[in-house]
């Protein structure tokens, strides 16, 4: 039966790995190969790496970098930041990264979605959401590479996204992003319901229950960061993932729970 | 020495990666030339059935494989697209298969009752059961991988060695004489795939 995924989700910034907190604060938890060896180790079902500064600062993806990335991963990766046209993301899969995450070049224009995924098949791409409350508790479509508020709606933007191709969609929720406070099951059963393709969760993860309640709540996988690089209140820098036999008994049960 | 086989679809450097790690030898092929000294062969594929299929007749690498495979019979591995492609014909394309194996692919029939619960494409990591031995996959070993397709082969139950569920049992791999299919992906399957990828070099 198959099982819900569970994915470590790095950042990268300037070649490094770093945790933020609500998409602020990047702390330095250490060197992104060493961590990429760990996770290999433990035999996570895959691994998103994201460079939260290659957009903003208008950079091709690190594709050396990148390259010793796939080396490492046996494993299906997930690399996004600064993609922007087809040939740059041809780079990537011809390196050995299996799937593309879009957001500040979707938020402008779906075609890219469509060229990519054209050629390469709807499982190629990653659109990612991000979610951010807003002063009337209202929540909005974040573009985190402009810092602040995405022109369109998150249910527009999602249904472009998915009707240009995408095969996926990575949605977090800015302020619970680091926190280890929970995740936004609302949310997550929200945008479940609206969309068919597999949704990815992230954002806030504290607990395997919380992994267990997103699920539930309709996430196809759950990404998280702080929850497996940080160890104990002081949020000291520990990689860990759980064993795969842990993972079957929390999440073993779930395809006969969501028919009922 | 491995050859894989590279004909414009696939994820040709995750493979070599893998066969590199596990200590084995490997080559890229883009021609036929490049194809005639293999002992081994990979075809792998992620994309569509008639894209594989007329990206392998552009090249003239349908013919060279078919000295290579059928008479020769040079041991080959397809994954996935390159399985799938293996077979007659299927629902997702229009062009016939390499007709190496008798069958077909179908794209998942999901019972409306269990459409919201299984979804399609089938995505993640899922066990397999093997149903006879074989070369690749030992019948005693618990073995899970990863897989990506919203369609599946259907061959017959002498030819098949490994189901996997999805709503309903289906072929995960075969094998006919030489011809070996397995729909996940053991280059991106952990030590799962690396001892899968092992037994073929041994073969």
């Amino acid at each position: 039966m198959l099982k819900h995924r569970v994915i470590p989700c790095l950042l990268l910034e300037h070649g490094g790995l770093v945790k933020t907190r609500k998409f602020s604060e990047p702390k330095y938890v250490g060197d992104p190969i060493n961590a990429i060896r760990i996770f290999n180790e433990r035999e996570v079902d895959e691994l998103m790496v994201l460079d939260i500064r290659a957009s903003r600062e208008k950079r091709e993806p690190d594709y050396a970098l990148i390259e010793q990335f796939a080396g490492e991963c046996f494993m299906p990766l997930c690399y996004g930041g600064g993609i922007h046209s087809l040939s740059q993301a041809k780079q990537l899969f011809s390196l050995g990264v299996e799937k593309v995450c879009l957001q500040t070049s979707a938020l402008e224009n779906t075609r890219l979605i469509s060229e990519i995924t054209g050629s390469y098949g709807n499982q190629s791409v990653v659109v990612s959401a991000d979610v951010k409350k807003g002063w009337f508790g209202g929540k909005h479509l974040y573009a985190s590479c402009a810092g602040k508020s995405a022109r369109i709606t998150l249910e527009d933007f999602l249904t472009r996204s998915v009707e240009a191709g995408a095969g996926e969609i990575l949605l977090n929720s800015v302020d619970r992003d680091g926190t280890m406070s929970g995740m936004d099951f609302d949310l997550i059963r929200e945008v479940s319901r609206k969309h068919t393709v597999p949704l990815i969760a992230a954002g806030g993860v504290a607990s395997l229950q919380d992994i267990r309640q997103a699920v539930l709540a309709g996430a196809s996988a759950v990404a998280a960061g702080a929850f497996f690089v940080f160890q104990g209140p002081h949020r000291a820098v520990l990689i860990t993932y759980p064993k795969y036999s842990e993972l079957e008994t929390l999440l073993g049960d779930m395809q006969d729970n969501e028919s009922n | 020495m491995i050859t894989i086989l590279n004909y414009g679809l696939g994820n040709l450097n995750s493979v070599a990666n893998m066969i590199r790690h596990i200590g084995g030898q490997c080559k890229i092929a883009s021609c036929p030339d490049e194809l005639l000294s293999a002992d081994k062969i990979i075809l792998p594929g992620v994309g569509s059935f008639d894209a594989g299929m007329t990206a392998l007749k552009a090249t003239g690498l349908q013919e060279a494989l078919y000295e290579k495979v059928i008479v020769q019979q040079t041991p080959i591995l397809g994954i996935c697209l390159g399985m799938q492609l293996m077979t007659e014909r299927s629902e997702e394309g229009n062009l016939p298969g390499l007709g190496w194996l008798l069958g077909e692919v179908k794209r998942f029939a999901i019972s409306e009752s269990q459409k919201l619960s299984v979804k399609v494409p089938h995505m993640g990591w899922n066990r397999l059961t093997v149903t006879r031995p074989n070369s690749l996959l030992s019948v005693e070993e618990e073995c899970r991988f990863y897989f990506v397709h919203s369609y599946h082969v259907v061959c017959s139950e002498a030819d098949t060695i490994a189901r996997s569920r999805h709503g309903y049992d289906f072929v995960a791999a075969f094998a006919h004489q030489n011809i070996f299919g397995v729909q996940f992906h053991p280059e991106k399957s952990h030590r799962f795939g690396m001892k899968l990828l092992k037994n073929f070099m041994e073969i």
